[in-house]
């Protein structure tokens, strides 16, 4: 069960056996042939390979990112011109005003948009390569649905909306469900299959929970749960962002150092333990490291759907690559997506995980018909 | 280097699918074994089914409800028997019955365990168009949601098997399930956003997304009982080809299955089946997703047996949660949408870590 069956285009006419492949200077002999265009760098005794398509979508990717950055902090009730905001950003002499506007009102969520997005993505393409399930995400382990009842009964029970006080009832409800669903699924390992079930099942009940407890109150305070449920990024500033950028910077080298033990992972657990991975330390960490971005994110900005799920899936579409465990690209996917989601979401007034999985769904949309018509390639 | 342990529990992707409940009993006993959940599991049906015509907020003895059904008079009991308890039992049989195969179906079909009748869009499509109703039409009887219910999971079905089925393989499970992810995100999010932007359409919704089978009427089943009769029929008939398929598409086809036409025939089966369970309950999660792993533990992974057993488990399972339902506060009475969970996941995490569980 992976996706890479979906996303690998049909293969090409393989050349007839025992023909010999032209010579060209891509195809001498003692040469690897990776299958793929790439670049390779070379500095003294090192050398790194890099996928060509990788590198391009990363790039276009961060152009995106920047360019919806500049439009979204451009805009609102005191509409500025790019050209404004950039000299706001990047000129201290600039207008004082406009600098108010951009640096110290709309930077704040544009950044935490960006740092957001690419935590959900990681986390999702963590937890995606780990269940081997293009429906895997955090979600898979509980933490969404106890971060929601934390919330909630934070919010609903002892009647409080103080920022600190919901973000630690999340945090809370959060960690005690994924470290009861991974108790529950550990006998003598952790299988990927026996977490998924014990994940819907803790999910499931604490999702009934959170209804009865959003059936029992108020239509008022139900809709305050639901709005938090949503997820918004409104009302962060720079206290928030400091924090969270500096956890993230530490998880991010985390991540990076668990993806090529799950990546021979998904060749199948015999597989990578001939290649030396210690399975049992690799899933552990990866499950600590995905748990842990997101719950960085629900703490800020509540539980933000479908990036996690989504990010991977589209950057793997991207970079046509045989795995969504790319986190750079996944990273900056994520990114784009809720930074647009972000700029839509300030538009209409409604919390940003309304519109994230709206854009987000119909951005997967359109790239699975692309690719399922076969026009690529 | 890793020192393997010893129960070889690294073979966490590739998990052995248990062969059959008794490894070493023959074809006739495992066989006879079968047979025996079949009855008992049909036997539970019957006494859970009365159960739930006699326990609620008052009690009603089995005598009396005997009478209320075959020597009727005008007496409150029997009025609360023929009006309340007896439709209240037929609707969660005959919905119990279609979000266990629909699940089971999806199940086996894309053989992913996370899979649910909700993947194909059933839910999310039945939820948009009723919050469509509430918020845009201004509609806020619950009776009056089943046609939009009906349209919106059709409709939307439609929509992701397009998506699903463009291309030279067609509809092949991962296709269906990534499209399915796709649309249900949209229509969740519009539909979020429509109830998030009046207290009044939230109202009524928070309430509609928690199903129950309390508070039907019968007038519904006219229309219902041939729609899921259909998929129930084209469901178990497509038992013997979902075997094949769990081997994998090139034997299935090797073996003589016509992989496009089993296909249609599941996703038709779901959508008629989960379609109209929405249509009439709202939706109840959980069922279309446990009973089916549960079932396949206990019988073995042969869908012939699966689907049946599961058509009779999940509506005795519905039935159970909602008795709790009716009894457990001390006033008032719990949905039985979210009792199915309440009560299913301590079971399904009991189980999963007892059983040497099999993947699909």
């Amino acid at each position: 069960m992976s996706t890479r069956t979906a996303s690998q285009p049909p293969e090409t006419t393989p050349p007839p056996i025992g023909a010999v492949r032209a010579r060209s200077p891509k195809n001498r002999p003692g040469k690897v042939d990776p299958g793929r265009a790439t670049w390779t760098l070379r500095r003294g005794g090192v050398a790194l390979r890099v996928d060509r398509r990788a590198v391009l979508v990363c790039a276009v990717l961060t152009v995106v990112v920047a360019a919806l950055g500049v439009v979204t902090l451009g805009s609102g009730s005191i509409s500025l011109t790019p050209v404004q905001v950039l000299s706001a950003l990047l000129d201290p002499d600039a207008d004082p005003r406009a600098r108010l506007v951009v640096v110290t009102w709309r930077l704040p969520r544009l950044l935490f948009a960006v740092v957001c997005g690419a935590a959900l993505a990681i986390s999702g393409a963590l937890f995606q390569s780990l269940t081997k399930n293009p429906l895997g995400s955090p979600d898979v382990i509980g933490f969404a649905s106890g971060s929601y009842a934390g919330a909630s009964v934070v919010m609903l029970l002892l009647g409080t909306a103080n920022y600190l006080a919901v973000a630690s009832g999340s945090l809370i409800g959060g960690a005690l469900t994924a470290l009861l669903v991974y108790l529950l699924a550990y006998r003598g390992g952790l299988r990927p299959f026996r977490l998924i079930i014990v994940g819907i099942a803790v999910g499931a009940f604490l999702g009934s929970l959170t209804s009865m407890l959003l059936l029992s109150v108020s239509p008022q305070q139900a809709m305050l749960a639901a709005t938090w449920g949503a997820g918004s990024l409104s009302g962060l500033g720079f206290e928030q962002l400091r924090a969270t950028a500096v956890v993230f910077a530490v998880l991010l080298v985390g991540a990076a150092l668990v993806v090529r033990p799950l990546v021979h992972l998904e060749m199948g657990d015999d597989a990578a333990v001939a290649l030396g991975v210690r399975a049992q330390r690799a899933r552990l960490t990866a499950t600590v490291v995905g748990v842990a971005l997101t719950a960085l994110v629900t703490a800020a900005a509540g539980p933000i759907a479908f990036i996690a799920l989504a990010a991977p899936q589209i950057a793997q579409r991207l970079t046509r690559s045989s795995t969504t465990l790319r986190i750079v690209p996944a990273a900056l996917a994520g990114a784009a997506v809720l930074v647009g989601a972000d700029f839509i979401a300030q538009r209409i007034d409604l919390p940003v995980g309304v519109v994230t999985v709206c854009v987000g769904g119909a951005y997967l949309a359109w790239l699975l018909a692309r690719q399922y018509a076969g026009r690529r390639r | 280097m890793t020192t393997a342990p010893p129960t070889g529990d690294l073979t966490a992707g590739a998990e052995r699918a248990e062969p059959g409940p008794r490894d070493d009993a023959g074809p006739a006993r495992r066989h006879r074994h079968r047979l025996l959940i079949l009855l008992t599991a049909t036997a539970l049906l019957l006494v859970v089914a009365v159960l739930s015509v006699m326990i609620g907020a008052r009690a009603i003895a089995p005598g009396t409800v005997w009478d209320a059904l075959f020597h009727f008079d005008d007496s409150d009991e029997h009025v609360m028997v023929r009006e309340l308890r007896v439709p209240r039992t037929v609707i969660g049989l005959v919905t119990g019955a279609a979000l266990g195969l629909s699940g089971a179906l999806i199940q086996a079909f894309t053989r992913n365990p996370l899979a649910d009748p909700g993947i194909l869009g059933v839910n999310a499509g039945a939820s948009l168009a009723v919050t469509f109703a509430v918020a845009v039409l201004g509609y806020t009887a619950a009776g009056q949601f089943i046609w939009f219910a009906l349209g919106g999971a059709f409709g939307l079905t439609v929509l992701v098997y397009a998506l699903g089925s463009i291309g030279a393989d067609r509809g092949t499970p991962v296709k269906l399930t990534l499209a399915g992810v796709a649309f249900t995100a949209v229509c969740g999010g519009f539909t979020s956003a429509m109830a998030l932007k009046s207290t009044t359409t939230f109202d009524v919704m928070r309430f509609w997304g928690v199903g129950s089978i309390g508070g039907r009427s019968l007038d519904i089943l006219p229309v219902a009982l041939p729609l899921i009769g259909a998929g129930l029929l084209l469901g178990l008939l497509s038992a013997g080809s979902l075997n094949a398929l769990a081997l994998g598409d090139d034997i299935a086809r090797s073996l003589g299955t016509r992989l496009a036409v089993t296909r249609v025939a599941v996703i038709l089966a779901v959508t008629l089946l989960a379609g109209t369970a929405v249509a009439i309950a709202g939706p109840i999660s959980f069922v279309g997703l446990m009973v089916p792993h549960i079932v396949r533990w206990f019988v073995g992974p042969d869908q012939r047996w699966i689907l049946p057993v599961t058509v009779i488990v999940a509506p005795a399972f519905l039935l159970v949660a909602d008795i709790i339902g009716r009894v457990v506060l001390p006033s008032g009475e719990l949905r039985v949408g979210l009792v199915t969970a309440l009560v299913g996941a301590p079971v399904l995490v009991a189980l999963v870590r007892r059983r040497k569980v099999s993947t699909l």
